[in-house]
């Protein structure tokens, strides 16, 4: 809030005028009666209904000063709130993000926000007013008569306590109506992502249904929740009624002996109401701010996760061994079986180093582990001779780039997702590594700024791969890992980029199914359930290595017979 | 559209008549309580009239009614809030499972080209606003015309030059409330657009993270993000402020009228033609007159963005619909597959697919191969009626499918795809998919897919949560359970879209013995690059933009030395 310093004390303060020229109305029109009427004074008359124009005149400009500081310190404090949390989620590891789930992470920057910016919107319109006219007319009650004033001194106390009691037994509910919220949000999501497949298997009636289950949970908890916050209005109103009793009541009696006027009674008992009309503007108040409360709680639950995720501060290289693993071991989290054990190997610099191993054998994780996507449970990775954590983000972006497996494009064109990996490209750039991924056909085609939808949706599977390699060599890392991420290319359009590959001067990693990818590494590794159980070159392997040999003749056994 | 989107959520909330009429009758008893209190409290204080002139029997009469009128006051008000809180929430309960099984009906033209940020902030952000103002709505609406009336009967009671006074210049309130909503609207509508633009954008970067990790890509998407974000910020301030305008607006035209009667009245008063006391009361009343017109008009900003709000809820819930044409059930088939002159595109300056006729019997094995972006995905799409086609008709086992019911067709093909889904539920329930086997039959069709392995290896075996996002199985494993999924049922044609694209040749090899038993006596359409697989189909249809430029047996293909053959050579290269 300090940033809108300025703000939050103004549009309370310009409120708090509007509240204090309405206190002036009663007093211009208490002497329109003691002396225009009484003096017949048509001319005073006149003028004091003009003072009480411009008395209006000037509420005017007053109150809409206040909704303009209190609209834009709403606006500003939420656009910032919004800021720090994407700055936040992205700061987060792939762990931390796989633990707290994508779609929570969602309703808390979309309808939690939306919520806190309408209550802190409302708080400084209303919430210093209402006590201001609550205290204001208390206070006013006991320059009347101290005796009589003291139903005021129970009642407001009482007023407090309820009102803070409603809010905190409905802020528990409100939490509860989030969480499912959420539910439906993810639901929703699902099947707006896997529509391809709920259909195929017709499942639109069952999905239906469970949505309809937990719509159903939902409006449940909702009128549960607002079971109790709406009870604020009737009971703050029926306590004002009762005091109001009981101002009559203790007043006749003292009207009764003589200590107070019917004047003073009628005066004690029109502070009394204005209280009443305050209050039911309150009310509703509250409700909003038990909702954005709810609400900032959950974001700000966002704002203090820990990172798990910290980069270090060196940017120099220290040795040429590109990629050096030091008996590393990784487990996707603490109770889980280990995805990687004892992985020890070493890669010089501008060598190619080929992975290849059954589905599940920990062949993606080892990328991961490469680019710092997730950090190792014991041992050590080292890039060019510095463990991976001593290295700034930038640096060991500038390092080493995967192109995973599964492509991916941001929406935008097709020039804006090359300019995501080097912000300066040129043209000439851009098409130079289109032409390596053997993107450039059709992107001639197309344009550089043919549109690209969310995901790379407008795209197929081989045009994404292709455009994410490219989006990767653009980059120019010293290291270029490739993750299986061709396996949507046909063998020739293949064949001709690795050809076009091993021109560049980056170290490679070229992960893959097919042992065609392998042939030409200088270095190959072979992966079986989380371990390295060969490593050598293809010529070696296909004879020392029945996995790999194996894996080769499926894939060959044709050709190796025909030749 | 403004009035239709109100008549539409008038049409939903009197499906609740029984409660709506009930919150009516409430909202007038609490009006009339509320409205009698002051009168009772002045009546009250007609008999406290000085010191030992004090009539405590009439008093305490007085008194007995103001706590049984608090009393009713506290009862209807209560109940009409319950009723109003109930009514909402029923509403945006009912348009959510409305836009839901919309969701399920949308053709998938739609889905493919419509954002999932946007569709998403129609179901849970809109609806939420429109719940919040309907509530808003009702209780200030009902409370507010009823003390409207209520104030100008007893206004009429006191003067008629006065109440006249009041009655006239009050309504101005609503010209200039309704000037400035009328001015809002357009800005609440940039608000809503600005504000799906930015959960589009989170939804994005969030899914994304691995990219934006990996190409250090944080100020890139903080630009794009922040961009975006002090759009909304400048859109939500201008919609916010200029909507709040209303309030001071129409208090300033009721402290006009309120000088106004000040002046009649006082005029009035030096005339002798009413007393002071009189002209007091009539103040109060156009006080109290006043103040709803306040509060209605209060209201109003809310309600606008609720009615903008609801009015994209109701833009997704009127979206055309997958067609329903097909009326005829199909429970087995042959497998008889035929296209029989279809053509196709996507959009219409783009054509795609002319004239393809081709025929495949029941049993055999169909290989759709060609470069990336031939169109293969197209066919599958036409034949699970995921689309329909432009022209020209596919035949199964002699039907015209699209005579037969989508959901129907789809059941008789069993589908593998590259970019396998999972659900967001235990193992077991993602190799079920909704249909009904026992845990041997699943346990029997993992085995079978050889997904046996990795399931036991989970924490929680196959009752093990996962969900699409989870990095907890890898692409190979995602195919494999895919695999296992239709395995289970065993539909009379199979589609594999590049089925075991992520899967390593010693598993597939072991799944291929498996897909070769399956695919006996079924139908089965498959896309691969890697041709070996492929090789034993009894017809290939090689592919390139959109065209099937070739169609054989891998034989007659290779002897033609044509695009296939080229293809063919190059994996060997």
């Amino acid at each position: 809030m300090k940033p809108y310093r300025k703000e939050c004390v103004l549009a309370p303060l310009f409120k708090l005028l509007e509240a204090l020229l309405e206190l002036f109305v009663p007093l211009v029109v208490a002497s329109i009666i003691d002396y225009g009427i009484r003096n017949n004074d048509v001319p005073y008359i006149l003028r004091m209904c003009l003072l009480l124009a411009a008395l209006a005149a000037l509420g005017l400009s007053v109150s809409i000063t206040a909704q303009y500081f209190s609209a834009k310190a709403a606006s500003l404090y939420s656009r910032d709130v919004k800021a720090a949390l994407f700055r936040k989620i992205e700061s987060l590891g792939k762990a931390d993000l796989d633990n707290v789930g994508e779609a929570t992470l969602i309703t808390r920057m979309t309808s939690d926000m939306n919520l806190v910016q309408n209550g802190v919107n409302m708080t400084l319109r209303l919430l210093l007013r209402s006590p201001f006219v609550v205290f204001g007319a208390a206070i006013m009650a006991f320059t009347v008569d101290v005796r009589s004033a003291m139903v005021f001194a129970v009642t407001i106390p009482l007023l407090a306590l309820s009102v803070a009691l409603f809010m905190a037994l409905s802020l528990p509910r409100f939490k509860k109506v989030q969480a499912l919220l959420d539910k439906v949000l993810s639901r929703t999501r699902e099947n707006l992502v896997g529509v391809r497949v709920l259909r195929a298997f017709a499942l639109e009636e069952a999905e239906e249904k469970a949505f309809r289950e937990e719509n159903g949970a939902l409006y449940r908890m909702q009128v549960a929740a607002s079971k109790i916050s709406i009870l604020t209005n009737p009971v703050t109103s029926a306590i004002i009624n009762l005091s109001i009793i009981a101002l009559l009541y203790f007043g006749a009696i003292n009207v009764d002996t003589g200590s107070l006027s019917q004047g003073e009674l009628v005066a004690l008992i029109n502070y009394m109401n204005q209280i009443l009309v305050e209050l039911i503007k309150l009310a509703n108040l509250i409700i909003t701010i038990t909702k954005a409360l709810n609400s900032a709680g959950r974001i700000s639950s966002v704002l203090s996760l820990e990172s798990s995720l910290e980069y270090g501060k060196e940017s120099t290289l220290l040795s040429d061994d590109a990629i050096a693993f030091d008996h590393v071991s990784f487990a996707y989290s603490s109770g889980a079986k280990d995805a990687l054990s004892d992985i020890d190997f070493t890669v010089k610099k501008g060598e190619v180093l080929g992975v290849i191993g059954g589905t599940g054998s920990g062949k993606s994780t080892l990328c991961a582990l490469i680019s710092r996507l997730y950090d190792v449970k014991e041992g050590e990775v080292r890039l060019f001779g510095r463990n991976v954590k001593d290295y700034s983000e930038e640096a060991l972006s500038d390092i080493v780039t995967v192109v995973l497996q599964k492509a991916r494009l941001f929406k935008g064109t097709i020039r804006s997702n090359l300019l995501f990996s080097k912000k300066d490209a040129t043209d000439d750039e851009m098409m130079r590594s289109l032409e390596i991924a053997r993107a450039k056909e059709f992107v001639d085609k197309k344009g550089l700024d043919a549109p690209v939808e969310a995901l790379g949706k407008n795209l197929s599977g081989g045009q994404r791969q292709r455009l994410s390699i490219a989006r990767a060599v653009l980059k120019g890392a010293r290291i270029l890992v490739l993750d299986d991420s061709s396996s949507a290319l046909d063998y020739k359009t293949e064949s001709e980029l690795r050809a076009e590959l091993s021109k560049l001067d980056s170290t490679l990693v070229i992960v893959s199914q097919r042992a065609s990818s392998m042939l030409h590494a200088d270095k190959i590794l072979v992966l079986d359930d989380g371990r390295i159980v060969a490593c050598g070159r293809h010529e070696e392997l296909l004879k020392s290595c029945p996995i790999y040999s194996e894996i080769y003749y499926t894939q060959f056994e044709k050709e190796e017979k025909s030749v | 559209m403004y009035k239709k989107t109100l008549k539409r959520i008038a049409s939903l909330v009197l499906r609740y008549k029984f409660s709506f009429a009930l919150s009516l009758i409430c909202a007038f008893l609490y009006t009339l309580s509320s409205l009698a209190i002051p009168l009772f409290t002045g009546r009250a204080i007609d008999h406290v009239i000085s010191e030992g002139n004090v009539n405590f029997t009439a008093l305490f009469s007085s008194l007995i009614d103001i706590a049984l009128l608090a009393v009713l006051s506290f009862i209807s008000s209560y109940v009409m809030a319950r009723l109003n809180n109930r009514i909402s929430y029923l509403v945006s309960r009912r348009m959510r499972d409305l836009s839901f099984s919309k969701l399920s009906k949308l053709p998938l033209s739609y889905l493919d080209s419509h954002q999932t940020g946007d569709t998403l902030s129609r179901i849970v952000s809109d609806i939420d606003n429109l719940s919040d103002g309907l509530i808003l709505g009702f209780s200030q609406l009902f409370t507010g015309i009823m003390t409207i009336v209520g104030t100008l009967i007893l206004l009429f009671n006191l003067n008629f030059i006065l109440s006249l006074v009041v009655l006239l210049v009050t309504p101005l309130s609503f010209f200039v409330a309704s000037f400035i909503s009328s001015r809002t609207n357009r800005m609440y509508r940039i608000m809503a657009e600005d504000r799906a633009r930015q959960t589009e954008c989170i939804d994005e970067m969030v899914r994304m993270d691995d990219e934006v990790k990996i190409f250090h890509g944080k100020r890139n998407a903080e630009e794009v993000f922040d961009k975006i974000n002090e759009a909304y910020a400048a859109s939500s301030f201008k919609a916010t402020f200029f909507s709040s305008i209303t309030n001071p607006s129409t208090r300033f035209v009721n402290s006009i009228v309120y000088a106004l009667t000040a002046l009649t009245g006082a005029l009035l008063a030096i005339g002798g033609r009413i007393s002071v006391g009189l002209m007091t009361s009539a103040l109060s009343y156009a006080n109290q007159y006043t103040k709803p017109f306040n509060e209605i008009t209060g209201v109003i900003a809310e309600f606008q963005n609720a009615i903008v709000s609801a009015s994209r809820v109701f833009a997704l819930i009127d979206e055309a619909e997958e067609s329903t044409e097909g009326e005829s059930e199909i429970e087995e088939a042959k497998g008889d597959v035929t296209f029989s002159d279809v053509s196709f595109s996507y959009n219409k300056n783009e054509k795609l697919i002319e004239h393809f006729s081709f025929s495949a019997l029941s049993g055999k094995h169909v290989a759709i191969v060609g470069p990336t972006g031939a169109g293969k995905t197209t066919i599958i799409n036409l034949l699970m009626r995921f689309y329909d086609s432009d022209d020209g008709k596919i035949l199964l086992d002699g039907r015209d499918i699209t005579s037969i019911n989508r959901q129907s067709v789809r059941r008789l093909f069993g589908m593998v795809l590259q970019d396998t889904y999972i659900r967001n539920a235990s193992v077991r329930d993602n190799i079920l998919m909704g249909r009904n086997f026992s845990d041997e039959e699943v346990r029997r069709a993992a085995r079978l897919s050889h997904a046996e392995g990795f399931i036991e290896r989970l924490p929680n075996g196959y009752d093990t949560v996962l969900s699409d996002e989870s990095s907890a199985l890898s692409q190979g494993e995602r195919q494999l359970l895919s695999i296992a999924r239709i395995m289970l049922s065993l539909p009379p044609i199979l589609i594999l879209d590049e089925a075991t694209s992520s899967i390593d040749t010693r598993t597939e090899l072991l799944i291929q013995n498996s897909f070769q038993r399956l695919m006996q006596g079924r139908t089965t359409f498959s896309v691969a690059h890697r041709l070996s697989t492929i090789e034993s189909a009894d017809t290939i249809l090689v592919m390139k933009d959109g065209k099937v430029i070739e169609m054989g047996s891998h034989k007659e293909l290779l002897e033609k030395k044509g695009f296939y053959h080229e293809l063919y050579r190059s994996q060997f290269a």
